[in-house]
């Protein structure tokens, strides 16, 4: 069942693709949309319910009002119009994850739209457009057991955890992003990233996207390429929509592979069928998910449990006062702060470790440590274990750690390198991983100097060299010490020690 | 049997009773539990108010109670009294049906507000009442359980979707008795029974716990003997209550109040309007000759009689025909077998959809799923605007009615349904012969006013009870008790008593053993 596919760049020849995004946020509120369960990632199943996020007979919602808030607030960081009066909209349909059978959500009545965001992709600011932002709660999470496929379908049996029902999101839906040709992908990647930092700087989600807390659909379609100078208006060709697509490296290459997936069907003549697909991030493929015709009817109509919404103008204006600042200035205050060039703030932007190394600066290591350990090791890890480099168990006050080892002179570079794999592999904190593998540099005098000297007979042509002035030579000998070290110790000490014993 | 019958006795009787010392909750608690065993019976025989009976948590209750009064510390003065509760309004631990299948056995872990507040006050709960399933019906013919019997006449409905809460109040099984009414499933079985029952404001009182039916048209409230006790149980389980979203944030003016001075009998300078929509062809004629005694006697009483008409009233049953199937139709959803309740699992190898259908299929009544399969239609995409849509501004023509009727008078008055209290199996499969019964009760829902019904007398025709209903503006429940409580005052010297005293003797059934 594997798709046919059109290389990429023969894609561009003929079509012109056209992305939507659609990202869920899930918000850190203390409490759920509709009731005051806690929201807290990773307790036992079904242990944060009630009778409201049950949907139990009887049971009726109540608004949070910090959901509103930060609804709100996203609304504005966005350049959205936050509506002056909205209601709630139940969306029917059937599925067992969802207590009520319905989705408390929002249908004509957003609580923010016409919004926009600049994103920068290789220095090129492209504008997209933000359709609106609406609040809604998040369903039950199914897990399917027995089958192939851990999908519902040939299941034995499936287990529903409802902690997660009524959990507040917003998502946020673009317009139609249109004339980003060969750069769609990077377009939608930086468009996520640019969101996600966005949320992050407003501190309304945890916003991360292994655990869940930010989703984004990605919708792609392709329209016949209009020549330049053509005053033709482009039509938009049938779109899929990609579920859950859950790290920024995904959100391009779930872009790409539809481009070349949909492009071999509008070369072969044939139509795109208008679907969901599932994003396996495993195989980077997408499949056929449930057929999404326009004939899907949620029946929407307002909630009649809840009063509408009605953010007041100067609480909105109040809340407009406490948005952090835009991105885009930030990158530029960030990039003089850390003296970074150009090119390095691109690459760590593009890295998607903007925040991370800003996190890592906060914790206490220079920024060119930061950015070291985050675009080198860590940004290596990701790509290598193909996961998103804010999931790799690594946390930037864990980097800082690490640094600050390096700048003690307790480990070196190379055994830091250990220590990220004491990270990887959830052996504690850097500190615990140094002394359980024991990384520390030996400092002993007598153990070193025993190694020089055994290097240095083991070597007497190096060490005659040496003798002779050709200091360069050292390097060789520094190498056998560290060997016989096991890397743990310090290359300079060893370096005096060697031209002090041969001078 | 001591020689006070207790069950006879008003729930403002009782409460003085038990505040003198001159009985005690366990006494009373115990009466009324034996006139259940006594006349109750079940879905063959019997009025078969009850679905759930709960002697033992009851008495524990009235235990309790006594000790408090004992100690001096009573909760409230209806500390004591035993209540009735409609098996819509859920009640933690004790089994809660909404009168379906489908929700067999299931017992809530949660108490509705109201439930919550009629504990916190001491009051006894004896049981759940029996009802149209999901309150979907003007009989109570339509519970899986069986259908109740009206009091007045057991080959007869007592009303629906409350009648099961109305016919224990009549039977004198219960002094007290929570109903809810959507479109009339509290007045118009508290008119064919001979009692009093009211709609408060919506959003008067929580909706908290009342499994819904139509959200935008629900609304709980008390079913009483009399006027001055559904004052009394409704300012006990009314105000606001912040797990509901769209309860009142206002205190109303004091209904109790209310009660004492219009049972004075005088309404000097009170407006009354008769509603020209709420009669004519179709209005039983015994019906409309206590209506027009009951008016004549309000003049009588100064009060001030004009004919107002609202013609966008005869819309009502249609635009409530729209809305109320769309909303039911979104709230059933949840009752899918997939959390609690029943739970069909059909033959091979089923999926969860296999399973939801099987169950809702076996679990709902035709009634319900009619009103589903109509919601459904009328939300859905293309059908939207022309139904749901247009639904909802006939609602606020509605609504404008009453705005420019309430600017002439102070009330609205009308029978409170067409007709007395119809043959069991009558209208059963006639569904819209059984929706034109609340076409007088409807209205109130809609615009969201409060109600009230109190017995007008008996019809001519058939010796069966009918209903005077009273509107008021919205927060204005005071309206509907004072001007209740005048007629009631007014009746009662006529007859000598209250009408209940007419309504014949119930044979006692056989003691029959099990768990009721």
């Amino acid at each position: 069942m594997s798709d046919t596919l059109v290389p990429f760049d023969d894609v561009l020849a003929s079509y012109d693709p056209a992305l939507g995004l659609e990202v869920h946020v899930e918000l850190n509120t203390v409490t759920k949309m509709f009731c005051g369960c806690p929201t807290e990632f990773g307790a036992e199943p079904n242990t944060q319910v009630c009778p409201t996020c049950l949907g139990l007979p009887g049971s009726m919602p109540v608004v949070n009002g910090k959901a509103v808030e930060s609804a709100v607030r996203i609304g504005l960081a966005l350049n959205c119009r936050i509506a002056e009066w909205c209601r709630f909209a139940r969306k029917n349909y059937f599925y067992p994850d969802m207590p009520k059978n319905f989705q408390t959500s929002q249908y004509d009545e957003p609580i923010a739209f016409d919004g926009f965001m600049d994103v920068d992709v290789d220095g090129e600011t492209f504008r997209v457009e933000i359709e609106r932002a609406h609040m809604e709660e998040d369903t039950g999470k199914s897990t399917h057991i027995g089958g192939a496929t851990g999908r519902i379908h040939g299941a034995d049996y499936s287990l529903v955890d409802y902690n997660r029902a009524g959990i507040p999101l917003i998502e946020i839906v673009t317009k139609p992003i249109v004339g980003a040709g060969a750069k769609a992908p990077e377009v939608a990647r930086a468009y996520v990233a640019q969101l996600r930092d966005l949320i992050v700087a407003l501190g309304v989600s945890d916003a991360r996207m292994e655990q869940g807390s930010i989703r984004a659909d990605v919708n792609l379609s392709l329209a016949p390429k209009v020549s330049t100078g053509s005053t033709t208006k482009p039509v938009l060709g049938t779109r899929t929509e990609t579920k859950n697509v859950n790290s920024l490296r995904s959100v391009e290459r779930a872009v790409r592979y539809e481009m070349s997936r949909h492009a071999a069907i509008l070369d072969a003549g044939e139509k795109v069928l208008q679907e969901t697909r599932h994003w396996h991030e495993d195989t980077g493929i997408t499949t056929s998910g449930r057929e999404k015709s326009d004939a899907e009817d949620y029946r929407y109509f307002p909630e009649p449990d809840l009063v509408p919404v009605a953010p007041s103008r100067e609480w909105v204006e109040e809340l407009r006062a406490t948005l952090p600042e835009n991105p885009t200035a930030q990158r530029a205050r960030l990039q003089a702060e850390w003296g970074f060039s150009d090119l390095e703030m691109r690459d760590t932007v593009g890295a998607g470790a903007l925040a991370l190394v800003e996190e890592t600066v906060a914790a206490g290591s220079s920024p060119q440590a930061a950015r070291k350990w985050w675009l080198g090791e860590l940004a290596r890890r990701a790509n290598d274990t193909d996961t998103a480099i804010d999931a790799l168990g690594v946390t930037a006050a864990d980097v800082a750690a690490v640094q600050a080892l390096v700048d003690a002179g307790t480990i070196n570079d190379k055994l830091a390198r250990s220590v990220f794999e004491g990270l990887y592999a959830g052996e504690g904190t850097p500190e615990e991983i140094v002394a359980a593998r024991g990384l520390e540099i030996v400092s002993d005098e007598g153990a070193l100097s025993a190694a020089v000297d055994k290097a240095i007979a083991a070597n007497p042509d190096v060490a005659d060299k040496i003798r002779d002035g050709k200091v360069a030579a050292a390097g060789a000998l520094i190498g056998a010490v560290m060997k016989e070290m096991r890397g743990q110790a310090d290359a300079g000490r060893v370096r005096e020690l060697i031209l002090a014993k041969l001078s | 049997m001591s020689a006070v019958d207790w069950t006879r006795r008003t729930a403002a009787d009782l409460a003085d009773a038990l505040a003198s010392g001159e009985v005690t909750s366990v006494e009373l608690t115990q009466a009324h539990l034996d006139r259940i065993a006594a006349v109750d019976g079940d879905a063959t025989a019997g009025v078969h108010a009850f679905l759930h009976v709960d002697a033992e948590g009851a008495l524990a209750t009235a235990r309790e109670s006594d000790e408090r009064r004992a100690a001096g510390n009573p909760l409230h003065p209806l500390d004591g009294v035993p209540i009735a509760v409609k098996d819509v309004v859920v009640t933690e631990g004790m089994p809660t049906t909404a009168g379906s299948k489908i929700l067999e056995g299931w017992v809530p872990p949660y108490d509705a507000t109201v439930v919550r507040r009629i504990k916190a006050a001491g009051l006894p709960i004896l049981g759940k009442t029996n009802m149209d399933e999901f309150a979907m019906g003007s009989s109570t013919e339509h519970s899986a359980y069986g259908p109740t019997r009206n009091p007045w006449d057991q080959t007869r409905i007592p009303g629906g979707s409350g009648g099961g809460s109305a016919a224990a109040v009549a039977a004198y099984e219960a002094p007290l008795a929570i109903g809810t009414d959507t479109g009339g499933s509290i007045r118009q079985p508290g008119a064919v029974t001979g009692t009093v029952g009211v709609k408060p404001t919506y959003g008067a009182v929580s909706r908290y716990g009342l499994i819904a039916l139509a959200n935008s048209l629900d609304q709980a409230g008390p079913v009483t003997r009399t006027v001055l006790d559904a004052a009394l149980l409704q300012e006990l389980i009314g105000g606001h209550d912040p797990l509901d979203s769209t309860s009142v944030d206002q205190e109303l003016p004091s209904l109790v109040d209310a009660a004492r001075q219009g049972a004075s009998g005088d309404l000097s300078g009170v407006r009354i309007g008769v509603v020209t929509e709420m009669s004519g062809e179709g209005w039983q004629p015994g019906v409309m000759a206590r209506f027009q005694e009951s008016v004549d006697l309000l003049v009588k009483a100064g009060a001030e009689v004009v004919e107002v008409s609202c013609p966008t009233f005869v819309h009502a049953l249609a635009t409530y025909y729209l809305i109320l199937p769309a909303e039911c139709s979104s709230n059933l959803a949840k009752f899918d077998a997939m959390r609690y309740g029943l739970r069909v699992v059909p033959e091979g190898n089923p999926s969860a959809e296999d399973v939801m259908k099987a169950t809702r299929d076996a679990g709902f009544g035709d009634e319900v799923k009619r009103r589903i399969i109509l919601g459904t239609y009328a939300l859905s995409s293309g059908y939207y605007d022309a139904y749901y849509g247009q639904a909802q501004k006939v609602r606020t023509l509605i609504s404008r009615d009453f705005e420019a009727a309430f600017d002439k008078v102070d009330v609205l008055v009308s029978p409170t349904a067409p007709t007395t209290a119809f043959e069991l199996g009558e209208k059963l499969d006639d569904p819209l012969a059984m929706y034109l019964n609340d076409l007088a009760t409807i209205p109130a829902n809609l615009a969201g006013v409060p109600g009230i019904s109190v017995p007008a007398g008996l019809a001519d025709e058939d010796g069966l009870p009918v209903g005077f209903q009273v509107l008021a503006p919205a927060l204005a429940d005071d309206r509907c008790y004072r001007v209740g409580a005048a007629l009631e005052a007014l009746l009662a010297a006529e007859w000598g008593g209250p009408l209940l005293d007419k309504a014949p003797d119930l044979d006692k059934l056989d003691h029959r053993e099990g768990d009721r």
